[in-house]
């Protein structure tokens, strides 16, 4: 593991009455993609921002990069990357343009024509910000977050809006910001995106950490079970299955039924008791717990509610 | 710590940014030019006796000139800088190492250009379109010139700092604007104000330009205009003072 580039110590955040982050402590390892999950208004933009220093804590210290945020700003500001969950530019501002500028602010930017070319960007050089589509725009903000080619970058919800095609490859590029030796701080409501791309993963709900570890430590500390799912036809007697060893429990409702059980070769007991008892049996698919499953046992409620 | 690299290109983008939109740059740029072709069509600039025997023109010139700072200093600019304040665009540039003086610095000297742009086209027409008679000195106009841009400047960055979002600029501006622009003689001359209107417009910054620009234009020197430098440069400075202490990125 890296040294420690972020290191967050018993920060308290409150607006009037409400306790947006309510005491929570963690570190972030250089070269790792760090993901912060957890449904609307679980204050995870206020985290970042406190990070950044863009917002100020009521308690606790933030270290970025050994500087103080907010108060070291210039010079954390050259090493740091940026991407808002909402973000803003002039409507008549050009894409190119927008890039040279901010490529200026910085004592060391990068080529900013190869960022726009990498982005996929360079039709739209001379393009308006304002006629740009919402997954055009989030790339431009992507590419000025990277223009300074940061150390580490921060992204509030770098995928939200973008249709899947444009998801992917914004994970894709997210990695090869990794593979290039940076760290990245990223906030999500996806738990796939989370599961997929994030070395860890702090769950949080209503201000607090209510788990950080790798996705697959936050899955195996739950115990969940495996879910076998195949459709008959007509009905089966499902005792076969109920008697095999590891299965806790059997349903079966329109045709379909969903076995659920763990253990080691919990799947094949299952399988081969199919075929025993010469059900006629297919479309058959295992559901693995996910993150979501994490969420749900962490705070008994869906991400999505 | 002035950041020139940053400060170059911002002002550049500044201006781009500016004449890239129509709507703005007809009420700051235009409407002054406007005006004095309107009333050279209807008034013409005939040798008038209550006038004391210069034409309309001749009177109404510097107040159409003093009208492009005016308008640019008390809306334009704090328009402008509430709507991005508003909209986000100053957060986008808090997220960088650009500093809060070089953004201003960088819209002060863009709109420095734009207003003496404006003053320069409405002094240019009058004098070769309308044939206004020219007896003062170049340097010494554009001297009151530069002094008065920079003093509204810095109260157009006062009201910005202040002012919280665009919609509030909106009013305020035109709240200030209409009666500073009637009041301080832009659009009517001084001369024919009761004595009253005269009173009050004594407190109204403008009138200070109207009056440096019209007796510069005609031939005074700088030492004749002590008062109006004399406040225009207070106002820079405590404006200057103001500006720098209370701007806000959001
Ligand atoms: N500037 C503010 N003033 C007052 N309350 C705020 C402010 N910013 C955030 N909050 C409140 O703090 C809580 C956390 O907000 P935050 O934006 O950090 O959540 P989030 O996890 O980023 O949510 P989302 O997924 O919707 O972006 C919310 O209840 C929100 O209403
Ligand atoms: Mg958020």
């Amino acid at each position: 593991m890296g040294e420690k580039v972020v290191e967050v110590d018993g920060l308290v955040k409150r607006y009037g009455d409400l306790t947006a982050i309510d005491d929570i402590s963690f570190d972030i390892r250089a070269g790792e993609i760090f993901g912060m999950v957890g449904p609307n208004g679980a204050g995870k933009t206020t985290t970042v921002e406190c990070i950044e220093g863009l917002r100020r804590p009521d308690q606790g210290t933030v270290r970025v990069l050994g500087m103080r945020p907010g108060v070291d700003h210039y010079a954390l500001a050259e090493r740091i990357g940026i991407q808002f969950q909402v973000d803003a530019l002039p409507p008549r501002i050009k894409v190119g343009e927008t890039l040279d500028l901010f490529a200026h602010f910085y004592s060391n930017p990068l080529e900013w024509q190869k960022l726009l070319e990498q982005l996929g960007l360079s039709a739209k050089k001379h393009s308006p910000f304002a006629t740009l589509s919402g997954g055009q725009k989030q790339r431009l903000f992507i590419a000025l977050a990277l223009v300074n080619d940061p150390d580490l970058l921060f992204m509030d919800e770098p995928t939200t809006g973008l249709d899947p095609q444009s998801r992917r490859a914004m994970w894709g590029m997210v990695e090869d910001i990794r593979a290039r030796g940076k760290t990245v701080f990223l906030t999500t409501h996806s738990m796939e995106e989370a599961e997929r791309l994030c070395d860890r993963v702090a769950i949080m709900d209503h201000g607090r950490i209510m788990a950080l570890d790798t996705p697959d430590n936050l899955i195996a500390a739950l115990k969940a079970e495996t879910r076998v799912v195949f459709a008959v036809e007509g009905r089966m007697d499902t005792e076969v299955l109920s008697d095999i060893p590891g299965v806790t429990r059997v349903e079966q409702r329109n045709g379909r039924v969903v076995v659920h059980g763990s253990g080691s070769g919990f799947l094949g007991r299952v399988i081969s008791a199919l075929e025993s008892s010469k059900v006629s049996f297919g479309q058959l698919r295992t559901e693995e717990p996910g993150l979501e499953d994490v969420f749900l046992a962490l705070t008994g409620r869906e991400m999505r509610d | 710590m002035l950041q020139t690299r940053a400060l170059g290109k911002l002002v550049v983008v500044q201006v781009k940014l500016y004449l890239r939109e129509p709507i703005a740059v007809f009420f700051t740029l235009l409407m002054p030019v406007m005006l004095l072709v309107m009333m050279g069509f209807i008034l013409g600039n005939e040798p008038v006796s209550e006038l004391g025997g210069r034409g309309h023109l001749d009177v109404n010139l510097s107040g159409y000139a003093a009208l492009v700072i005016g308008i640019l200093g008390i809306a334009g600019v704090p328009i402008e800088t509430a709507t991005r304040r508003e909209t986000g665009v100053l957060r986008r540039f808090r997220a960088t190492p650009l500093r809060p003086l070089t953004y201003i610095a960088s819209d002060v000297l863009g709109n420095f250009a734009m207003m003496v742009l404006g003053v320069t086209v409405v002094f240019l027409l009058g004098r070769f379109g309308y044939g206004v008679r020219f007896h003062g000195s170049l340097p010494t106009l554009a001297l009151g010139v530069f002094l008065s841009a920079a003093a509204f400047l810095s109260v157009a960055y006062v009201l910005a700092s202040i002012i919280p979002t665009s919609r509030a600029a909106m009013v305020v501006g035109n709240v200030l604007l209409y009666p500073m622009l009637v009041l301080s003689g832009a659009v009517v001359p001084q001369q024919v104000m009761p004595e009253t209107v005269r009173n009050v417009a004594r407190f109204v910054p403008l009138t200070y330009v109207v009056t440096l620009f019209g007796g510069l234009w005609s031939g005074h020197g700088l030492s004749e205009h002590l008062r109006e430098i004399l406040v225009l440069g207070g106002v820079l400075i405590v404006g200057v003072a103001l500006a720098a202490w209370l701007f806000r990125w959001e």
